[in-house]
């Protein structure tokens, strides 16, 4: 799993370096200054990593009840998360008419904040897998381990939002 | 057909299985050594079409003003040879040796995740087909097959809707990016196999040196194939949802392509030249019959060469033109390489020193190799230094400079490991006399072809053009290049007949035909499906040598 965020990693610092490098190069259209911080939001995010992190330990600890209540607090918050995606780019698209064609600000933004939101989407699936599984009494403490790899990645999507949201929504702006 | 007897021996099924059935147990299988061979094999085929490919260019390069084909075919050509031999030949060679060797090597049973490899080698595979398929499916409803034409580093503008048409630049990008996903699995699966699943005792300063070398290569890929990955999806984005990343009319920049796709080029050269170094590594010391020279600078000259390979992308760019500063620091990144891939030279040689050298066909293929690889360092170092790249930037000097890298060292070495580990793969011996002849012929064929091109290049002629004017000077050298191509023809075809011949009728190997050292030379020809009977234990870095020789085993010194 360590070499499958490596190498995602990689994907994203290419993205992240388009930002930058395309930030203010636009030939016409809206600017980044129309971008409002999505906080809330991105709380909701970073908490679900506390709560996925509660729900691997109580299943170390073979509190199977408490595994599955805080694996869908995760679930609920990542999306809380992609629905307030939802939202930015409904509000982008509708009122400010910044679409992924209009600039090359808006290729950039759509196609960061869009990889990421990806990423959010799979991470969501694979949670709703396990707790599928989860449903049906088939995790087990001694799934602790696989569980936890799932975690990690989850800590990753949301490690990757701390980089997106400063490039996107503080330095880039 | 005994097959409607099995009732009379019940318990005994020795006769072959149906074909379909034998074929049903390749399609599915989950054994690396399989994998392995269906890697080669596979990367063989594409062997064959991309060198047809190469054959269709350098016929038409024969001569001035020939009409072999039209301009349009021979762009499809040189694009379709450049993708088919790094992602369709090479890597799936080195994969497929990786996956064959690096389990039996350690001491493992198989891979740390079987299914992802399988996953992994059918991506690869279909990616492969896909590419293929454009030749046929190019216009998509237009009914208008064409490949992709756009240079295997498909630089933007070019790859716009707007100057590349239809969906050829679409069958390229996709089957890149799968290939790809398929890359990044095979690399994960190295490196949790190296890290979690070597046998007792083999430390990490045990391990022999293809592993090493194998698990650096992993690591670059993780590092490498991300931004191929990245480009490739902003590549889609401007093609299908009018996105702007390489839209130079939109403030797009077309340089940013050139970055994006040299960070993964460059290292791309290393993780196709690292599993060469490998089997370099264990054929010379075995027919040298002395132990490798310098094991411990051997490891820390490959993991110096992962780093540096990462920060000297820009060394194709300089043409495009960069600050001072940048052109400092990629011709100082690009000359410090020069210094581990040196010292390995050095080490390879100082193996051979004094050794009793066996001029079998593995070693031989490492002969050439070592002074090809030289060579090719040499002129690679010539190009470093931008001045006299601007010069000779995209001239047919670069052509020469990296085939000798990929065909005189790569393909040599990837030659020698094939015939080395093919009586362990088959359990039958090749056919020395024709190993021979296929090296005599392909060596032959590789100095004319290569050699020579080296001088149109520092005459002036640039690359990719599909044909030139009489009378500047080129007309003698590309007839030898081109005469060259059918001495390495001939090379592959004697390759090939030993290979199946040899399968089919060659005598019985042994365990251990070449009195090695390494683990998977002490169980059977061919390995069983579980490798060991029994997981090995050992307590240096050539366990066969102290089973051999218990009076003066390795460990005591090592």
């Amino acid at each position: 799993m360590y070499s499958v965020i490596a190498a995602e990693t990689a994907i994203f610092v290419i993205f992240v370096v388009a930002y930058l490098f395309y930030v203010g190069k636009s030939a016409s259209g809206p600017t980044p200054a129309v971008l409002h911080a999505p906080i809330f939001f991105s709380v909701c995010l970073l908490s679900s990593s506390w709560t996925i992190h509660r729900a691997v330990t109580a299943l170390k600890r073979a509190e199977v009840g408490s595994f599955a209540r805080w694996w869908l607090a995760t679930i609920l918050l990542g999306g809380l998360f992609l629905a307030g995606t939802g939202l930015e780019w409904r509000h982008l698209i509708v009122d400010e008419g910044l679409t992924i064609r209009t600039n090359l600000f808006g290729t950039t933004y759509y196609s960061l904040v869009g990889l990421h939101a990806f990423h959010v989407t799979a991470g969501l699936i694979a949670l709703a897998t396990v707790s599928l599984f989860a449903l049906f009494g088939h995790v087990k403490p001694e799934h602790a381990a696989r569980v936890d790899v799932v975690s990690l990645y989850w800590h990753f999507v949301d490690v990757v939002w701390v980089v997106v949201f400063s490039v996107v929504y503080v330095v880039g702006r | 057909m005994s097959t409607t007897d099995s009732v009379a021996w019940p318990e005994t099924r020795i006769g072959p299985r149906p074909l379909v059935e034998r074929l049903h147990g390749w399609v599915t299988t989950v054994d690396h050594k399989r994998l392995g061979i269906l890697y080669v094999f596979y990367g063989f085929t594409f062997l064959l079409i991309g060198g047809v490919e190469a054959a269709v260019m350098r016929i038409q390069l024969i001569r001035p003003h020939n009409d072999f084909v039209s301009p349009q075919i021979f762009n499809q050509m040189f694009t379709m040879h450049g993708t088919t031999m790094i992602f369709f030949v090479v890597m799936p060679i080195v994969f497929g040796l990786a996956n064959y060797l690096v389990p039996l090597m350690i001491g493992a049973r198989d891979m740390a995740f079987p299914r992802l490899n399988a996953f992994s080698f059918w991506l690869t595979a279909f990616s492969g087909m896909f590419l293929y398929y454009s030749f046929v499916g190019g216009y998509g409803l237009y009914g208008l097959g064409t490949a992709p034409d756009v240079g295997w580093f498909a630089y933007a503008p070019l790859t716009a809707k707007t100057f590349s048409p239809g969906h050829s630049t679409d069958f390229w990008t996709l089957s890149l990016l799968v290939s790809g996903f398929g890359s990044i699995g095979t690399a994960v699966n190295i490196i949790a196999t190296v890290l979690s699943m070597r046998c007792p005792g083999m430390t990490l300063g045990k391990m022999p040196l293809l592993v090493w070398l194998n698990l650096v290569m992993a690591g670059l890929v993780i590092l490498a194939i991300g931004p191929l990955t990245a480009a490739q999806l902003m590549l889609l984005v401007d093609r299908y949802l009018g996105g702007h990343f390489f839209d130079t009319q939109a403030g797009g920049s077309a340089v940013m392509w050139m970055h994006f796709f040299w960070v993964f080029g460059h290292p791309e050269v290393y993780v196709l030249v690292l599993p060469a170094f490998g089997v370099a590594s264990e054929v010379i010391p075995v027919f040298s019959r002395k132990a490798i020279f310098g094991y411990p600078i051997m490891v820390a000259a490959t993991i110096a060469i992962g780093f540096i390979s990462v920060s000297v992308w820009a060394h194709h760019m300089f043409t495009v033109g960069m600050s001072a500063g940048g052109n400092l620091f990629f011709v100082l990144s690009t000359m410090a390489i020069a210094v581990p891939t040196g010292i390995k030279i050095f080490n390879w040689l100082a193996t051979m020193w004094g050794g009793k050298i066996h001029f079998k066909a593995p070693m031989l293929f490492c002969v050439a190799f070592l002074f090809q690889f030289l060579i090719a360092g040499l002129t690679g170092v010539m190009l470093g230094s931008a001045p006299f790249d601007w010069h000779l930037g995209n001239s047919y000097f670069v052509i020469a400079h990296f085939h000798y890298v990929i065909v005189g060292a790569i393909l040599f070495a990837v030659f020698a490991g094939i015939y080395y580990w093919f009586p362990k793969v088959t359990g039958k011996m090749y056919g020395e006399r024709l190993a021979k002849l296929h090296f005599w012929l392909f060596f032959i064929g590789f100095h004319l072809t290569f050699d020579f091109m080296h001088v149109p290049g520092l005459l002036g002629m640039p690359r990719r053009i599909y044909t030139y004017e009489p009378g500047r000077g080129w007309d003698a050298w590309n007839f030898v290049v081109t005469v060259g191509v059918f001495f390495q023809a001939a090379g592959i075809l004697a390759f090939a007949v030993n290979l199946v011949r040899s399968y089919l009728r060659g005598r019985p190997a042994g365990s251990d035909p070449w009195d090695a050292w390494t683990l998977e030379w002490s169980t059977a020809s061919p390995p069983p499906e579980y490798n060991y009977a029994s997981i090995p234990v050992v307590k240096s870095r050539r366990p066969l040598w102290d089973l051999k020789h218990p009076e003066d085993p390795d460990w005591k010194y090592e």
